[in-house]
């Protein structure tokens, strides 16, 4: 497929190029690790809230314990890496795939 | 307190202006309805923002604000945890599937797993598992209307005949949702109920707050001291005795909402993948403040109604939220919180009726029986049809499940959604050697190990909370399948693959999708009539 010839389609001869295969790669660098850590993250607090409930139980301030700051954690970091990955995305990806897609939609 | 609560007259009374609010707004969108596109997918016209809102509406169903705020009040910290995973697997949708779904596919899921596959079978196995998803989902949603309507309307659970018929006209209403508006007017129900849903809850959440001086502490000490299992309640543990079956759980709760295709088909609703994007930013961060507020609405309902109080109502655990609604604000605040969650369960099932009738209609009836050659008008005609008959099969299987545990049922339909869906999405996006055969194995195969496992767990027999509480024949110990049918499925695709019929690498269609879905070039574009 890294040849170019006539038989191939329009998306074949992009799927080829630099800019394309840079893209992908960009896009997959972020997403791939992104997902493994929080997937990770999450594992982490539900083993812990399975097999270390007395840790959980671990009073931090007042009545709030171990347990429930772990757990807000998860949403802070939820929302962490979705104000980071829209960042990302609009800065790197969306700019490059508008790119080809005019270039391609311009030829077709 | 003697378990009835609230002015029944009251209660009808708001909900039927909701019913009838909504209803002259799904007529009003009707109007625009013209090609398939219009039906299935809104036109492609709704924003970012308002399909976001939208997801919410679709996924803040009557399990997970009155299911969670119950499970809190009774069993605590357990109940918070579910929230994490509904919460979490948000990221899955975002980082890997919405945008990419939304640039390959028109309508349903069958549509982009089919992609570069063959079509006829792997769009066979796409709309089998969207209908088994959906039915789970949708009579989990029935038979929890049972429930809520046992503490709203003060029909008692002795009155099955009673409690049938309001089932029957949930159900008649949503249908007349679908057939009428389509997915605009259905979006616009949706939109309407979450934010009545989040606003409901955010009035709630404060009130509670200012009783303790917005003090969460001293809410979370008085939530100890209401209740008979004490410090307990701050902990894990108090629901899920079994540790693997929790881990399951958790698996199954957060890869399945990436391949709930009621949920995958509100991508389409929207013009650009950018778009898409902005709808699930939308989603996580009104679902995360949402299951925020449940958090403190549960601890709320531990402190100030009692959970000896939930438990003994009719509606058992489920009627915390309305309960502490009418401990804060009386008669009107519980009309309010119960029409809202009325509104909730009807929306929800109106989404999941068109998604299944969509999956029916495009993928079964247009492309495996007519082989593509059907007219989107007898395609949108066949998919109403079938809504029709959806709406029927709901209201009887709702019946007939009025009464079983409810959050099981949404748990086996994430089950199901991560086992048979989630693989093959991720493995056609993702993997270039992905083939028919592996679409196949993992679709059929996850949803087979799913099912056998579920028919022989404790849920369903050999224990005392079982479906069948009488029979024994559970000998699968855990009551979530995830943790065996999730890994499972993912082999089954690679087996299938490397192992099931061998096709010729269609270079072209793997061309085709990965550049569509990266950048949206040929993407299906905004109210197109075609």
């Amino acid at each position: 497929m890294s040849t170019l010839g006539e038989r191939h389609t329009v998306y074949q001869q992009v799927q080829a190029t630099p800019e394309f295969g840079d893209l992908r790669r960009r896009l997959r660098r972020f997403v791939f690790p992104m997902s493994a850590l929080f997937l990770v993250w999450y594992l982490v607090y539900v083993l812990l809230a399975s097999y270390a409930p007395e840790f959980m139980a671990v009073k931090v301030a007042g009545n709030v314990n171990v347990g429930l700051v772990i757990g807000l954690l998860q949403f802070v970091s939820t929302f962490v890496i979705t104000t980071v990955y829209v960042r990302f995305a609009g800065r790197t990806i969306d700019p490059a795939a508008e790119r080809i897609r005019h270039g391609i939609e311009g030829s077709a | 307190m003697t378990g009835n609560v609230g002015n029944v007259g009251l209660n009808i009374g708001i909900f039927a202006v909701f019913v009838l609010a909504t209803l002259v707004v799904v007529y009003r969108a009707s109007r625009s309805n013209r090609t398939a596109s219009d039906y299935y997918a809104a036109g492609r016209s709704f924003t970012g923002s308002q399909n976001g809102i939208a997801i919410s509406g679709d996924y803040l169903s009557a399990a997970s604000f009155l299911g969670i705020a119950g499970a809190i009040a009774v069993n605590g910290y357990d109940g918070f945890l579910y929230s994490i995973g509904f919460l979490v697997a948000w990221l899955v949708a975002l980082l890997l599937v919405a945008e990419l779904l939304r640039n390959t596919g028109k309508f349903t899921m069958g549509d982009v797993l089919s992609f570069r596959m063959k079509q006829r079978p792997v769009r066979a196995a796409a709309a089998t598992s969207t209908l088994v998803v959906s039915f789970f989902y949708l009579i989990a949603q029935m038979a929890g209307a049972g429930g809520l309507i046992a503490l709203l309307l003060q029909i008692p659970n002795s009155n099955r005949l009673g409690q049938s018929i309001v089932i029957g006209v949930v159900g008649i209403v949503m249908v007349v949702y679908v057939l009428v508006g389509g997915m605009k007017g259905t979006t616009y129900v949706q939109i309407i109920k979450a934010a009545l849903l989040i606003a409901g809850a955010f009035v709630m959440t404060f009130w509670v707050l200012g009783k303790y001086g917005l003090n969460f502490s001293a809410l979370l000490g008085s939530a100890v001291e209401a209740s008979p299992k004490g410090e307990a309640l701050l902990a894990p543990g108090l629901q899920y005795a079994n540790k693997v079956d929790f881990i399951s759980l958790g698996l199954a709760l957060v890869l399945g909402t990436a391949g709930l295709p009621h949920i995958l088909m509100r991508f389409y609703t929207v013009p650009t993948a950018r778009e898409a994007r902005k709808s699930v930013v939308w989603a996580i961060w009104l679902i995360g403040v949402f299951y925020l507020f449940t958090l403190v609405l549960g601890y709320g309902a531990a402190a100030l109604v009692g959970p000896e109080a939930i438990a003994a109502a009719p509606g058992g655990v489920n009627s915390a939220a309305p309960l502490l609604a009418f401990e804060l604000g009386g008669e009107i605040l519980l009309g309010l919180i119960s029409a809202i969650a009325f509104a909730t369960i009807l929306a929800v099932v109106a989404g999941l009726t068109i998604t299944a009738s969509a999956s029916f209609a495009h993928d079964v009836y247009a492309n495996v029986l007519k082989r593509g050659t059907a007219s989107p008008g007898g395609e949108v005609r066949v998919a109403r049809t079938t809504a029709l008959v959806i709406g029927i099969v709901a209201i009887g299987g709702g019946i007939l499940a009025n009464g079983q545990n409810v959050a099981f049922l949404v748990a086996l339909a994430f089950a199901v959604a991560a086992s048979a869906n989630l693989p093959t999405i991720l493995y056609s996006l993702f993997w270039k050697r992905f083939n028919t055969a592996g679409a196949l194995w993992s679709i059929y195969g996850g949803l087979a190990v799913c099912l056998v496992l579920i028919v022989f767990s404790p849920a369903v027999s050999g224990s005392k909370t079982a479906m069948i509480p009488s029979a024994d024949f559970a000998f699968f110990p855990l009551s979530n399948p995830g943790i065996v049918s999730i890994p499972v499925s993912f082999l089954l695709g690679v087996i299938g693959t490397y192992l099931g019929r061998r096709e010729p690498f269609n270079a072209e269609k793997y061309a085709e999708m990965e550049v569509r879905s990266l950048t949206g070039a040929g993407s299906e574009k905004a109210t197109v009539n075609h």
